[in-house]
């Protein structure tokens, strides 16, 4: 099972400001949370995303305890040029994620 | 007469504000981990340092009630015409009861093409959420909303 979603047009007009959708599964277990026992449930979230279009960063975000469980983002950007996005989501315990989704610009 | 009513009247009042200060107490002690107004200041002057923070630019779209606060939906957009001269660098979403007052940072460029985030996110009670726009010129706009929340998030035991 793929644990990220991403919604990107496969084709779009140059400079047409298109939306991005990104879901990644993840618990985002905050860190205040006790088991029955009373211990706390140690913090494992997502920290960062960033998002790239040619290897240049379009878009980035610090994420906190806030973010619901399966980080759900969307956003927007202007396409110019066909090319490929590439999207990476890293977290507490060494998580780290990438996914990658390509544009037709006519 | 008129001074014995004085006096029940000043009695009632010490034994009211006795309770309401008793009342009080215990609410502290059951919420050790939520943030105060003065950590979401601190929060925010983190972010936008001495800079004036005005109201204005932002909308701040999230419903004004939830029955889950274990998943809210919002979205933040910014009056913003996005060119290289004017666009929005980043927004800043805050909350004023949540054990810790960030949501989230979201950094843009004038390439974004429309300011616009959306995300779903957690509210541990029925507070106020803020979010903070940081325009191109390096000023600040702000937009509040008050949510109410019936299902509290982060209270509920892990399994």
């Amino acid at each position: 099972m793929p644990s990220a979603l991403i919604n990107v047009p496969a084709k779009a007009k140059r400079g047409d400001i298109i939306e991005i959708k990104t879901l990644m599964s993840h618990i985002m277990e905050t860190g205040y949370r006790h088991t029955a026992s009373g211990d706390v449930v140690p913090r494992d979230i997502i920290t960062s995303f960033t998002c790239r279009f040619n290897g240049a960063e379009i878009f980035r975000a610090d994420l906190y305890p806030a973010i619901a469980a399966n980080p759900f983002l969307t956003f927007f950007t202007t396409v110019t040029e066909s090319g490929k996005f590439e999207f990476e989501w890293i977290g507490d315990k060494g998580f780290s994620e990438t996914a990658s989704a390509s544009i037709t610009v006519e | 007469m008129a001074h014995s009513d004085h006096t029940t009247r000043r009695t009632f009042l010490g034994i009211a504000g006795s309770a309401a200060v008793l009342g009080a107490v215990p609410v502290v002690i059951v919420r050790p981990a939520e943030a105060s107004p003065a950590m979401l200041s601190a929060a925010i002057r983190n972010i936008v340092g001495e800079a004036n923070v005005r109201t204005g630019k932002v909308k701040l779209d999230i419903p004004p009630l939830v029955e889950n606060g274990n998943t809210v939906p919002m979205t933040v957009s910014v009056a913003s015409p996005m060119t290289a001269e004017d666009y929005v660098k980043s927004i800043h979403v805050f909350n004023e009861k949540n054990p810790q007052p960030n949501i989230g940072n979201f950094y843009l460029g004038p390439r974004a093409g429309r300011a616009q985030v959306s995300t779903r996110i957690r509210l541990a009670d029925s507070q106020k959420v803020t979010a903070i726009a940081r325009l191109s010129d390096d000023t600040f706009w702000s937009a509040t909303a008050d949510v109410v929340v019936t299902l509290a998030a982060c209270t509920e035991e892990a399994i």
